[in-house]
């Protein structure tokens, strides 16, 4: 089932083209990958998808509701000595629910203690977010966005500053959600990504997409810092690539 | 020295002490984890503007000062929600020009021979009874809001894009913390001073941000450590004959200080 449709889409900051004529379906399973250079209009797309941003030209067609879109922001930008616990940032998924003049639902802290466990770190649940390793941080960032169920989820680099082990843990229960969430990674470091996503979007102002599903997916374990160059000549060796391109 | 307790003026210069340092906890902590310490400083610099017009027209001081504060805070809050490219010349700009309204008002105030000092750098000792009710009320209303607020303000401050996803109009409660910091310093200005009271909004809650892992066990601390600091001022004001403000200033840069070097040898 197609979740988002995006037909003939244009951005631009100022006067600068950041994105040119975007096209891309995302279906209910898809794992995918949106790769490309630092300001080559990744983050902005997500934006865009979001809400965040508003097309200035073209469409972005929703087949879902706004609080079933997960987002899982870039830690890097957030505060980590700000004092605020793993559950306190969980909680904010319930943040918009019903109003309770002191402090939260039962039913709220239950939904994100369960959103906690999901991602394994309940027992974190009352630590200060900067006490937390990288890797743990992205969890709890994570298991907030689960808090509303949704149907798809949005990460904005989600592995930046965490090594490789780190990285491989995270995609792993980003694999692990695939099975019932629709799974879209925002990354410009695809070494171990790779590994999991079935497509992939590059994206440098335009958008070139490759299906990954039926290649061999052992081109990261031999090099974890394979560039975004040697993937795409990568996949076209394969053959298997670009079954559609926009 | 607890014979001093039976004078009027010291009772209400202990209350209101410990009134502004409720309020100071809590919008400090917020200053702080907003990194909005700076506007701030030009909310309390404009509201000198309506402390000015105040005396000039003869309506109560401290609600011409809350008036100015606020419009100065919805302003800053219009300006920086619009383009922050130059919000620093900005507030810089508002903190002078309200200084100089203030002293161009005072200055055509006719037969006016208050001393202005006590204003700029504050006079615990001089704080009415009228004043601690001004002070109650306004304390009363920053507690109430931040309570009955405080998941939107903690999403706000922690993650505003998230925040936005979730439907929270973030613009609204971005304005509504600069107006509880306008609100706070007007409350703060007859004890510290205009000058003085960043000081009490901020080392307070730098002080309790090292040990609260909440947004709300920091308000309480720092509410907490800033009743210490103006008391402990207070009595060294007191026993030194010297300026309130600036002992309650000092105790907590030095508190501060220590704190901070011992965590350092560990």
């Amino acid at each position: 089932m197609e979740l988002i449709n995006i037909s003939n889409l244009f951005y631009k900051y100022h006067k600068t083209d950041v994105l040119e004529n975007i096209n891309l379906t995302i279906k209910d399973d898809d794992f995918l990958a949106i790769i490309g250079p630092n300001g080559g209009g990744k983050s902005t797309l997500l934006k865009l998808i979001l809400g965040l941003l508003t097309p200035q030209d073209g469409k972005i067609e929703k087949k879902i509701k706004n609080n079933q879109v997960g987002y899982v922001p870039q830690n890097t930008n957030l505060n980590t000595d700000f004092p605020i616990t793993a559950l306190e940032i969980v909680l904010m998924g319930h943040v918009s629910s019903k109003k309770k003049l002191f402090g939260y639902s039962k039913e709220d802290i239950a939904c994100a203690m369960a959103s906690l466990s999901k991602v394994s770190m309940a027992d974190f649940a009352n630590s200060k977010i900067g006490d937390l390793s990288g890797g743990q941080r992205q969890r709890v960032f994570i298991a907030r966005a689960l808090c509303s169920n949704p149907k798809i989820m949005l990460l904005d680099e989600p592995t930046a500053s965490i090594d490789v082990k780190g990285q491989r843990e995270i995609y792993e229960l980003l694999k692990e959600l695939n099975k019932s969430i629709c799974i879209v990674v925002v990354s410009h470091d695809i070494s171990v990504l790779l590994n999991y996503a079935k497509n992939v979007a590059h994206i440098n102002k335009n958008l070139v997409y490759h299906s990954l599903e039926n290649i061999e997916k052992n081109v990261s374990t031999q090099n974890e810092h394979l560039c975004e160059v040697e993937l795409l000549s990568a996949l076209g060796k394969s053959h298997v690539c670009c079954d559609h391109t926009h | 020295m607890l014979e001093i307790l039976q004078y009027d003026f010291i009772q209400n210069a202990l209350i209101s002490g410990i009134l502004i340092s409720i309020a100071a906890g809590i919008i400090g902590s917020l200053v702080v984890v907003n990194k909005i310490t700076f506007l701030t400083g030009g909310i309390a610099h404009s509201s000198y503007g309506g402390i000015g017009l105040a005396i000039y027209t003869g309506i109560p001081v401290l609600f011409g000062a809350t008036v100015f504060a606020v419009i100065t805070a919805i302003l800053i809050a219009i300006i920086t929600l619009k383009n922050r490219t130059r919000i620093d010349a900005i507030i810089g700009m508002m903190w002078a020009s309200g200084m100089a309204i203030g002293i161009i008002f005072v200055d055509l105030t006719p037969g006016y021979n208050v001393d202005l000092m006590s204003y700029l750098f504050g006079s615990i000792i001089a704080v009415s009874s009228e004043d601690i009710y001004y002070m109650t009320v306004l304390d009363i209303f920053i507690i109430g809001i931040v309570v009955y607020f405080y998941k939107e303000i903690l999403a706000v401050s922690y993650d505003s894009e998230f925040a936005t996803l979730r439907g929270i109009n973030v613009k609204f409660f971005y304005t509504l913390i600069l107006i509880l910091a306008a609100l706070c310093v007007v409350a703060a200005i007859k004890a510290v001073g205009l000058i003085l009271v960043i000081a009490l909004l901020t080392i307070p809650t730098y002080l309790a941000e090292s040990f609260a892992s909440r947004l709300s066990s920091m308000m309480i601390l720092s509410s907490i450590l800033a009743t210490i600091f103006t008391i402990s001022g207070l009595v060294v004001s007191y026993a030194y004959d010297i300026s309130s403000g600036a002992s309650i200033i000092m105790v907590a840069v030095l508190v501060l200080g220590v704190v901070k070097v011992l965590k350092y040898k560990r």
